[in-house]
This record gives C-alpha cells, structure tokens and sequence, in this order.
C-alpha cells in the first residue's frame, strides 16, 4: 500500500458519508469512529489482499460491529476487494450482497455480523486453530463498547485468557454512545483496561484517533506473543472528522442530508 | 448410544484428522477416550455453551469439522441465536450434540428436559437433525456427521437403548429415508429416536401387525417413499418424545399436506400425531413415568 493513513482513513470517512446519504442508511457515527482504526488494519498492519483471500496465514478480522458496515466495505473497497464502482452501485441494492450489516458472502469478510456478541467467540475458534495448527496469522476482532453489555462477549473474553490465545488482537471502538444513550448511563464498562487485565489480557490504552499511537500498538501486539489475548482500547468520538454528528446520539439514526454532506465534505477537505 | 455415539466419532477420528470435540464442562465418563487419545482435537470450553458454539465456528471456518457436546438444552436452545446465524447461516460444519433427548433426564426435572429442541432446530435452513433411534443408528450418525459438511444436530438419548436393528445389517441412514423396523398393515406408526424401541414393543405385545419405522432425520422426506407409505396403510400414527407444536408429527403432516396439494397423492391420509401435549411436566420420574404421563403409548389406538 502507498496510500498514506492519514488519506486512507479520510477516504473511509468520506465513503461512508456516501453510502449513508445516498442510500439514506444509518450508523455513520459508529463508521466514523472506527475509521481510523480501520485504515491501520487495512492499510499497514494487516497481511491481506484480494489475492490472498484463501491464504490460510492471511491475517484475519472478525468485525463484532456489523451495523457500522459502511466503514468496512469502504476500507476493503480502497485495498481493491470490489470491482470499482460496485460498492456504491450495489450497496442495499435489491438483491445485492452488500447488506447493511457485513456479510461473509463478500470478498474479504470472514464473518457475517449484526447480532452483536457473536465475533468475539468466533474469533477465538480461529485463534485457537491457528494455535493448535502452528500458523503464524493474527487474528483481529473489532468490537463495539455498547456490544460489551452482551453474556457471550464475557464468556469469549474468559475464554481467550484462559486458552492463552496471544495471536488474537481485540479492539474496543470506545466511541462512549451506544444505541439509547451513553454507555457510562446504560451500563457503565469502567474501569473497563482493569476489567481486561483482572481477566488476564494485555492491555493498551490509546487515543483512537492518532494513527500512529494504533500502529504502534498494534504492531507491538502483533509481535508480541507471550501468552495473554491483547486488548487494544481505544478512546474514539462517535461522529469523528465531522464536528456537528461528534458525539451526538442522533448519527446512530440519522443519514445525512445533502446539505449534512456538503458541510462534512467541506470539513474533511474534499471540496 | 450415547458411548456408541463417541466411541465411533474416536474410530473416526484416528482417520479423520478434521474432526475436533468441544465440550460445555459435561461427558465425563464419556468423552475422555477421546480427549486423551486427541488432545489437540479436545477441548473442554467451560460452562459458556453460547462461546461453545461460536469457537466451534472459528474453527469451522479454519477446516475442522467440529462435534460441540453437552446436555440437551444447553448445547441447543442456550446458544439458539448463535446455532442460526453463526452455524446456519455461515454453513459451518458444526455437528450440535445433545445428550438427554426428551426425559431421559426425567428425574432432573424441566431443566433438562429436551422437548422442544427438534421443532427450534428443524425450522433453520441448512440445518440437518437427526435423532438416532439405538446405538446402530447411533453409530451411523457419527459416521454421516462425520463425512457431512455443513451444520448438524443429534439428539442423542442417554444410555441403555434396546437395539431395534441388527448391527449386522447395512442401513439405509441417510436425509429423507424413513426406515422399515417391522412390516406389517393397516396402521404405520413412523417414530423418531429412542421411543421407536418402546413402540416396537408396544405394538408386538398387542399382537398387531402394523408397520413400525424409525425415521432418524426429520424433514426433507423422501416424497416417493413417504406415498408408498401413506397409500399402503389405513392410518399413519407419528410418535416421538418431544412437544407436539412443530416437533417431527408435525413435519411429517406438512410434508402429505404439502404433496396432497400439489397433486403428488392422490388422497390425504390420516394422521394420528401422538407426542407431549404441549406441556411441560414438572414432576419427578424415570423417562419411562413421564413418558406415560404425557400420554406417549400407542394405548389409545387399541380398540
């Protein structure tokens, strides 16, 4: 790749932003406060192309959040998982595989979500395989704060410390909004880094808007493979790059109107 | 058949190097043949039957044809939601095992109960269920689910199954295939699992000669075979230890209902469905008391 993060994620967020107003679909803010996490994995720490889709050491994502889907696709889109222009043509489209949850039956994704607490678990049962088969790939899951609510993430958290699966890499878009309000007013997570490390993770807190703090991170993560999971939580803003949906509730919902775009492309420097 | 069931799936195993075993803290006394001759296919997940069934599917997704166990509810119904979309939909070669079909835990009360697992499962696509009726229908089981790729249950019964097939004899074990255990006429009683045993007894001791089958997959029928059945006989009585909302009764009327209306038979039989009225029972009892208290005898078909 020679696209520099900084252009990769802004391409992201700018995709997205598309694909919402144009298909009048929601979650931009959730897409956009995992933009920048997904430019390092799909743009430097990866091992992925479209040519090593069946590689069995190609590194893997299981991403837990399905409804922020426009993030995903456009970060795939960018690393030439699509054929050009199929993303914005297809994206909902009556009988397309671009669902608004991510599908499996895409080029480049391992696993179908929406339902909220599944991809953490199954990303232990390809860790696991990659331990008991001595394959050297890293398996990377991104989950949402709200999602941490749900039984299974805990049963899957538990299980990856106690199976020792250092080659599994969790990312905690820490955006602090889930679907009816704050995390900290539905169902507070802190002191989330201790949860982590009272259930035997390693544990690396950053800011997940700068980009060089995720890739370091996740490079040393990656390498690192002493025994213990990693958990990489990173503090985002729902809505980030966008001023007027940062931190606010409503761009769960909302898709932005032309007017909406106009302004955000204005702000992420496109026009 | 629950031995027999993991006794073959080790056979299988020593050539087959895809088949792993995952288990929710349950099957001593049962699975350690298999843990220790394959440690590295073992793995024992915890009390986390949800987490059971998605790790299954991480390691589906990486080649290995993976056997969850458990007790009846908690393999199945615990992880419903990750059996439909992350077996199911993905097609995963996840094989759900459950051990305690209906009340062969009937002491233990409605907890482990498995009586409505048959009409949960069968209603996911892709999902193929199977209720072996003796430990040679056991045994063939585990060797279908071990060569089939893609998402299975069986729902094993527990221990001490009479046999109603000679062991010497090459099944006809596969989807669709209802198979003979006794000929006869006039009535054809189609069970599902272990009570297929307790009807052949039944029937033979009343001294009739009705045809009994056992019929271990339930859904997607064979339509020629199912005709053959229904036009050969007066009444087809249905039988199996689960609910009678949607339970297997149920697949078979909506398979004669469902060829009648499009013209594949020519008159539509009469169906007796004979399973648990739709209740639970919260009393103590061995499997075969709370059998009769749900009234799962062909008693009432005497005259």
């Amino acid at each position: 790749m020679t696209i520099a993060l900084d252009e990769f994620a802004r391409r992201i967020r700018l995709a997205a932003l598309d694909l919402c107003h144009c298909k009048r679909t929601s979650h931009i803010g959730g897409a956009l406060s995992v933009a920048d996490i997904l430019a390092v994995l799909y743009g430097d720490v990866m091992r992925i192309a479209p040519d090593l889709a069946s590689d069995p050491v190609r590194d893997r994502l299981f991403y837990s959040k399905g409804h922020a889907c426009v993030a995903l696709y456009a970060a795939l889109d960018i690393r030439g998982f699509f054929p050009a222009g199929g993303l914005r043509e297809g994206f909902i489209a009556d009988g397309s595989r671009f669902t608004s949850h991510v599908s499996h039956r895409l080029p480049g994704i391992e696993l179908s979500t929406g339902s909220l607490g599944h991809a953490l678990g199954v990303a232990c049962g390809s860790a696991l395989a990659g331990k008991r088969r001595s394959l050297s790939y890293s398996v990377f899951t991104v989950l949402g704060d709200g999602e941490l609510d749900e039984g299974s993430n805990w049963e899957a958290i538990l299980f990856a410390a106690h199976n020792r699966l250092d080659n599994l890499i969790a990312i905690v878009d820490y955006n602090k909004l889930q679907s009816f309000g704050t995390v900290e007013a539905v169902t507070g997570l802190e002191p989330l880094a201790g949860k982590f490390r009272a259930f035997n993770w390693s544990v690396i807190e950053l800011d997940g808007h700068d980009l060089s703090a995720i890739k370091s991170a996740l490079s040393v993560a990656k390498a690192r493979r002493q025994g213990r999971p990693h958990c990489i939580i990173a503090h985002t803003v729902k809505g980030k790059g966008v001023s007027f949906m940062e931190g606010q509730l409503a761009w769960h919902y909302k898709s932005p109107s032309d007017a909406d775009l106009h302004a955000a492309r204005v702000e992420l420097g496109q026009l | 058949m629950r031995n027999t069931f993991i006794n073959t799936l080790c056979e299988l195993a020593a050539a087959r190097d895809d088949i792993f075993l995952l288990c929710g803290d349950l099957g001593y006394s049962v699975l350690e043949i298999f843990a220790d001759r394959f440690p590295d296919r073992f793995l024992n997940v915890g009390i986390a039957e949800q987490n059971m069934t998605q790790v299954a599917v991480g390691l589906a997704r990486e080649g290995y044809n993976v056997f969850t166990y458990s007790i009846g509810n908690f393999s199945t119904l615990r992880a419903m939601e990750q059996i439909r979309y992350d077996v199911c939909y993905h097609e995963a070669s996840v094989k759900v095992l459950a051990v305690g079909a209906g009340y062969a835990y009937g002491p233990q009360g409605v907890s482990h109960h498995a009586t409505e697992d048959i009409a949960m499962l069968r209603v996911i696509p892709n999902m193929t269920v199977c209720a072996p009726a003796d430990p040679v229908e056991a045994r063939a089981a585990a060797h279908f689910m071990a060569s089939y790729r893609g998402p299975g249950y069986v729902r094993i019964n527990k221990i001490g199954e009479e046999l109603i097939h000679d062991p010497a004899t090459s099944l006809d074990f596969a989807p669709g295939r209802l198979l003979p255990v006794q000929a006869g006429n006039d009535v054809a009683i189609l069970a599902t699992g272990a009570i297929v045993a307790h009807a052949l007894l039944e029937v033979r001791a009343a001294g009739n000669s009705w045809s009994v089958f056992s019929v271990p997959f339930v859904g997607g029928y064979d339509p020629a075979q199912l005709r053959e059945i229904a036009q050969a006989h007066d009444l087809l009585v249905t039988l199996e230890e689960h609910q009678l909302n949607g339970g297997f009764g149920s697949s078979i009327v909506e398979a004669l209902s469902d060829m009648y209306a499009v013209g594949n038979l020519s008159s539509m039989p009469r169906v007796r469905r004979i399973a648990i009225p739709n209740c639970f029972i919260g009393t103590a009892g061995s499997q075969d008391y709370l059998r009769a208290s749900a009234g799962l005898t062909l008693a009432s078909l005497r005259p």
